[in-house]
């Protein structure tokens, strides 16, 4: 192809980005795109699939089997909600396989925020009503991406999200309602989730290098500075009800802005997780190799299975 | 693609969401064969009751037009508005037509 067929086929593309067209998987599409959807959306896999670690970590000491059942379904839909993804990533061309791993040979990335750990049952709740309530911001924004097998995916996630949030804050709720001692609990877990939490939504728009192409791409619609202070308008007012404190002493509201004021995300730690050193990255990491490898025999006698029941049938 | 022979195939899955509805495409997974396609389905795509039939096709069987076709293959429909009935005047009074 010449330049010039490439440069018109990139004006089509953006013409129907523009015109809130959805490119589909066998549409042309500027190699660029394709690269930054396939980073994007397996990371985005990768986090559901290493997000049902730390939770997993409690569902056998679940305070009753009402949450433990709760627990189950929730990290459950986690797991498919990685499938989900990864069956989105595949429309691009690249192999569930390779997908994979890059994620178990620790090329590929996935959300900082997985890499805290879950030190009480409290934790439970933080985590779905701040961790999966950040990541509801991104994902409804995400159900109008422009690429559609990602766009669908979302829509699928979004529905089954919002009892993950919901149940979070319940959680939450009733420790602050409870004894001096399970109050404590839940203003401790807080004070954990909060900040990492904020983090989710990424760098500052100022140090976002790659924000503006995926904004005119319309993979993205919101810059994250944007995403985090609708998160953080909206939570402020949750914990006041349960009658947690936000651990930011400079949190006020703006009645110019209209939304609160708040202090500053420490970024030495965010790069620091992002780089591999938070408290469980290796743990994270050696958790899905092992269990795929542990996996892979199943894997082998399933084919093998398959195969001979497929030779039994002909025989028939 | 790989080759590894322990890869399972890709399999695309359709659910009927009530009786009387069309089997609508819902997404995609990797199974051994059939059977364990169609279970694996149920257990990621019909979660909250979704459905009550699954269809699950090798996604190697399905074929697609071309995008960039998309223009000439479609256009013998453009020019013929006398399909929709619409395109009918009926005369002043006629009832049930
Ligand atoms: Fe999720
Ligand atoms: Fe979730």
């Amino acid at each position: 192809m010449s330049m010039t067929d490439v440069k018109n086929l990139e004006e089509l593309f953006q013409a129907k980005i523009d015109a809130e067209l959805k490119i589909e998987p066998k549409d042309w599409m500027p190699d660029a795109y394709r690269r930054t959807l396939v980073r994007q959306i397996s990371q985005h896999a990768h986090s559901e699939v290493v997000g049902m670690l730390p939770e997993g970590n409690w569902i056998t000491r679940a305070p009753s089997l009402k949450r433990k059942a709760i627990l189950l379904a929730k990290v459950q839909d986690e797991a498919g909600h990685g499938l989900y993804l990864y069956s989105a990533v595949e429309t691009m061309g690249t192999s569930r396989e390779q997908t994979i791993d890059d994620l178990l040979s620790g090329k590929a990335k996935y959300s900082s925020i997985f890499n805290y750990p879950t030190l009480t049952w409290a934790d439970i709740g933080a985590i779905g009503w701040l961790v999966d309530g950040a990541a509801i911001m991104n994902q409804v924004m995400l159900c109008r991406t422009s690429y559609g097998p990602y766009a669908r995916a979302m829509v699928r996630i979004c529905k089954e999200e919002s009892f993950h949030q919901r149940q979070g804050y319940e959680i939450m709720a009733v420790l602050a309602k409870g004894s001096p001692a399970q109050k404590e609990m839940a203003q401790d877990a807080l004070n954990r989730w909060w900040w990492p939490s904020l983090m989710m939504f990424g760098p500052t728009d100022a140090n976002s290098p790659h924000s503006a192409q995926s904004m005119k791409w319309k993979i993205k619609r919101q810059s994250n500075d944007e995403l985090r202070q609708t998160f953080i308008d909206r939570t402020v007012q949750q914990a006041e009800v349960i009658g947690l404190t936000i651990p930011d002493p400079d949190l006020k509201w703006n009645a110019e802005t209209k939304h609160y004021d708040w202090g500053t995300i420490d970024w030495t730690e965010f790069n620091n997780v992002v780089a591999g050193n938070g408290p469980c990255n290796k743990e994270r990491l050696a958790a899905r190799n092992k269990a795929h490898n542990n996996g892979a025999w199943v894997r082998e006698a399933a084919v093998a299975y398959a195969a001979k029941k497929a030779k039994r049938k002909q025989a028939a | 693609m790989s080759d590894n022979p322990n890869n399972w195939p890709l399999w695309e899955v359709f659910i009927q969401s009530k009786r009387g509805l069309d089997h609508k495409h819902v997404g995609s997974l990797h199974a051994a064969d059939a059977e364990m396609a169609i279970e694996n389905a149920r257990d990621v795509y019909t979660r909250r009751q979704e459905g009550n039939s699954i269809w699950v096709v090798k996604a190697e069987h399905i074929h697609a037009s071309r995008p960039e076709d998309a223009e000439s293959f479609y256009d013998p429909a453009d020019d013929k508005v006398y399909r929709h009935p619409t395109f009918y005047t009926m005369p002043e009074g006629a009832k049930y037509i």
